[in-house]
């Protein structure tokens, strides 16, 4: 039985980099008592999958984890069962069942909301951003320069930009309230993966100031796929288990 | 949440950061308004080595069962970050609470090699602690020492208030009850420490004076207060109930070097071979209960979600229940997708058959520890293991679909001659004949051995604390000797040899029976650069030469100088049960070459009968 688990990732934990986020997570269900599925083989080991890797440094209210179970228990105790035994920053929001033929999270992953917001106070966001962000986007094209490991190549970033805004943030966890940010949609996954800090570091270049990675912190919000030329959360195409 | 000491800046800049941010599974939580005592336990290396460190477990969960103590950790910074502490004069930090060391009550460090010595310094350093105990006040914490090289804290007794000697779970709740009332009564640092080293297995080095003869050995060592013991005495669990168990160990976000459970079966070693220290240092023998150990190991899986299992002692093939052990490990756990990774095991049916059900075969491969190539030598060293029994279990194993082999051995070991270095090989050469023996449609292509040498260390409380050690050139020589040896064999393909290097062997020699003149060289050495010295990227022998040469230590007093019977050691103050006429009557029965019998089959009177427990009263009631 397929399981979609999506969770969030706060404080010191935006450390801890994916693949070991991935061995926690091993390690989590077992002290959860959850009834896992095992692969074959002489050294059988959990049937599990990310939706898109984080970033070490980046912090996430929708992170999406796809894992399989011989049985399990209603969404709602499976989820406290799962909470009590996370760290402080992890928690669990959903814990739904898919479809048998659902496709891996990863490939079907295509789009990311996120918050960029400044750590301090000093670096807080100017009232003309606004403006400058619609002059942004209001080119014909926005260029940038991709690195790859063998090449660098320039790309439109343009069709990949799905929103672009200033909004407020607040998150309880990391103690910031109605806090003015850069709101990001942006294409995310296999086939175009558009980072923040790219769209970011072009915006900076278009205003003529450059972009201090270092005075924010990237906030992922949520990760989308699409159905039927929409957008929808990964979580929603899971039930709840009764 | 949590404020961490460091900035997101340099955490991102740094490898690893995982390493400093704490917040792990099972890592203690207390509020500092209920405590009085913050106990700060340090593994001088780097994280990921200091997290499968057992026994810090078990102080760390000894330490935080008391309601009036908070125990947290700390381990060595990498080089990366070491630097930008040390530049932007940030003081290190306990990972828990991330508050500063230096506001801690203690300082508890774990000294399980020589090589970290180094790092212990930078410690003492980054935490903004005086190095030496002398230059402390009442406003540092107190730093202990601990662990195995505390049985020679003479090289580094400077830097320390005091070491514990001995096992943890004994006197530390005396010790923690004792800085409690000193504090109340608003006690000087030194009055304290009196105090404190009339605890047994307290040792509080600024309290002895050591005197030298002219040739620069120990005259005397003599407590210079009054009502101390001139005698420290180990500390040791008589009762394995009482031995301490973390059943809820940390488990670390970034793989450590042992990411696993790990099941301690047994304290001590019944086999006595002569070089072994441990052997001597943990006597007698004591067993586990075995029904205990399924239920702390049912405990362990649950509470870590740790999906590998392993048993901890120094001669796992010796725990009377080892078999019940294994067996419940697998029915229990093998289906719930736990591995059961196995300890070296002495070869024989029984451990094959074990290591068939856990092992895939074809990828794992059997360690024989035979240290030393000829029967000769062997008995020189009372290493129990013969050419028989060796070439008897690879038979088997060979049967059995195996055709991977490690050989560990030692190379420059007291008296030994040409015929014994060249037995290395030899032995490996006969290994493999066995392996060609089968028939070619029966056996899986090649067969692979690898041999291992590491260069011999004379250690206190040894048998061969008396003897001389190699020099550079002579271990160089030996291991080119069995190199050389080995590729005329015939089957010198299907073997590959490791060596070390000798330079950190030397180090390590010195620093292992040194005594208080070499404190000074340590402070240079750090001066100059030196830390992280166990690891080949940062050891540079050229600097630790150097500090030797500006302070006048002569290298060779410590490694190939001929030791006397009556010489006064560094270390004779201690005592670790096992008697200095034991050690030198079995120094003596290895130069006759006699083997002496392990515990189970004849008591040797080693001296640890006081502790009446262990092997020593087995099946006598």
């Amino acid at each position: 039985m397929k399981i979609r688990i999506k969770f969030s990732k706060h404080g010191c934990m935006k450390f801890i980099g994916h693949l070991d986020i991935m061995r926690y997570f091993q390690k989590a269900h077992i002290r959860a008592g959850l009834d896992m599925a095992y692969s074959e083989g002489f050294n059988p080991h959990q049937i599990m999958s990310f939706a898109a890797p984080l970033g070490v440094g980046l912090t996430s209210d929708g992170e999406y984890l796809d894992i399989n179970v011989k049985s399990t228990e209603s969404s709602k105790v499976s989820i406290e069962k799962l909470n009590k035994v996370m760290v402080e920053g992890m928690h669990i929001l959903e814990y739904k069942k898919l479809p048998d033929d659902a496709k891996k999270s990863m490939s079907l992953v295509s789009a990311a909301d996120y918050y960029v917001y400044p750590k301090s106070q000093e670096h807080g966001l100017s009232n003309q951003l606004t403006e400058q962000i619609s002059s942004f986007l209001n080119q014909d094209e926005i260029l940038v320069t991709k690195k790859t490991k063998k090449s660098e190549k320039t790309m439109d970033i343009k069709p990949y930009i799905y929103d672009f805004s200033i909004k407020n943030y607040s998150s309880c966890q990391e103690e910031v309230e109605n806090l003015p940010a850069y709101f990001l949609s942006l294409a995310t996954g296999s086939e175009t993966n558009i980072k923040p800090e790219l769209v970011l570091k072009a915006f900076y270049e278009f205003i003529g100031e450059e972009f201090q990675e270092a005075w924010f912190q990237i906030h992922r919000q949520e990760v989308y796929t699409t159905s039927d030329g929409k957008f929808v959360t990964l979580g929603s195409l899971g039930e709840d288990i009764e | 949440m949590r404020k961490l000491a460091l900035s997101d800046e340099i955490l991102l800049s740094v490898e690893k950061p995982a390493r400093y941010i704490g917040n792990e599974v099972n890592s203690a939580k207390k509020d500092l308004k209920d405590i009085d005592i913050r106990f700060c336990m340090c593994f001088p290396d780097v994280y990921e080595i200091g997290m499968s460190h057992l026994g810090i477990q078990i102080l760390y969960d000894m330490f935080n069962r008391r309601p009036d103590t908070y125990c947290e950790r700390v381990y060595s910074p990498w080089p990366d970050l070491g630097n930008i502490m040390k530049e932007k004069n940030i003081p290190l930090f306990a990972l828990e609470s991330q508050d500063p060391v230096k506001d801690f009550d203690f300082l508890g460090i774990t000294i399980q090699y020589e090589m970290c010595y180094t790092n212990i310094l930078q410690i003492l350093d980054l935490s903004q602690i005086p190095m030496l105990a002398k230059d402390r006040t009442i406003e540092d914490p107190i730093v202990i020492g601990g662990g195995p090289c505390s049985y020679n804290p003479e090289p580094i007794a400077d830097f320390f208030d005091l070491f514990y000697i001995g096992e943890g779970e004994v006197v530390y709740d005396e010790l923690l009850d004792l800085y409690k009332e000193c504090k109340k009564k608003g006690m000087s640092r030194r009055d304290m420490l009196i105090e404190m080293a009339k605890i047994p297995s307290i040792y509080v080095p600024m309290l002895y004076d050591v005197k030298y003869k002219e040739d620069g050995t120990i005259l005397s060592f003599t407590p210079n207060v009054e009502g101390i013991p001139s005698t420290v005495e180990k500390s040791i669990v008589m009762d394995t109930s009482k031995i301490g168990y973390p059943a809820h160990p940390i488990v670390p976000f970034i793989k450590a070097t042992q990411d696993r459970v790990t099941l301690e079966i047994q304290r001590g070693c019944i086999r006595g071979c002569r070089f072994c220290q441990a052997g001597m240092l943990y006597r007698p023998t004591r067993e586990r209960d075995v029904e205990e150990l399924k239920a702390i190991a049912k405990e362990m899986i649950e509470s870590t979600g740790h999906e590998e299992i392993s048993l901890s002692s120094l001669s796992s093939s010796d725990y009377s229940h080892l078999k019940e052990l294994i067996d419940f490990l697998i029915e229990n756990f093998e289906k719930k997708g736990v591995n059961i990774s196995l300890p070296s095991l002495r070869i024989d049916a029984f451990s094959l058959d074990i290591m068939s059900k856990v092992q895939d075969i074809r990828k794992s491969s059997l360690t024989f520890a035979p240290e030393a190539g000829t029967q000769r030598m062997r008995n020189v060293i009372n290493k129990g293991l013969t050419e028989e029994i060796i070439l008897e279990g690879a038979g088997m194993a060979f049967e059995g679909g195996w055709q991977k082999v490690k050989l560990y051995f030692m190379l420059g070991l007291p008296s030994e001659t040409e015929d014994d270095i060249k037995g290395i090989p030899q032995l490996a050469e006969k290994i493999a004949e066995r392996y060609y023996e089968i028939p070619k449609d029966q056996r899986n292509g090649k067969c692979n051995i690898t041999i291992s040498t590491s260069f011999f260390v004379p250690k206190p409380f040894t048998p061969f604390q008396w003897a001389p050690m190699c020099t550079k050139d002579e271990f160089l020589g030996r291991a080119k000797l069995v190199n050389d040896t080995m590729k005329e064999q015939l089957n010198k393909k299907s073997m590959k040899y490791n060596w070390h290097h000798a330079d950190v062997t030397i180090l390590e020699g010195i620093l292992a029976r040194g005594d208080r003149k070499i404190a000074k060289s340590l402070l240079r050495a750090y001066e100059l650069g030196c830390v992280f010295d166990a690891w080949d990227e940062y050891f540079d022998v050229n600097k630790w030469n150097q500090a030797f040469a500006e302070t006048g230590i002569d290298q060779d007093f410590y490694t190939t100088r001929v030791r006397n019977e009556d010489e006064i050691f560094p270390w004779d103050f201690i005592s670790c049960g096992v008697t200095k006429r034991f050690l030198y009557n079995e120094f003596m029965r290895s130069k006759e070459e006699v083997v002496t019998p392990n515990c189970r089959a004849k008591c040797s009177g080693c001296g640890v009968l006081k502790y009446k427990g262990g092997v020593c009263v087995e099946n006598k009631n």
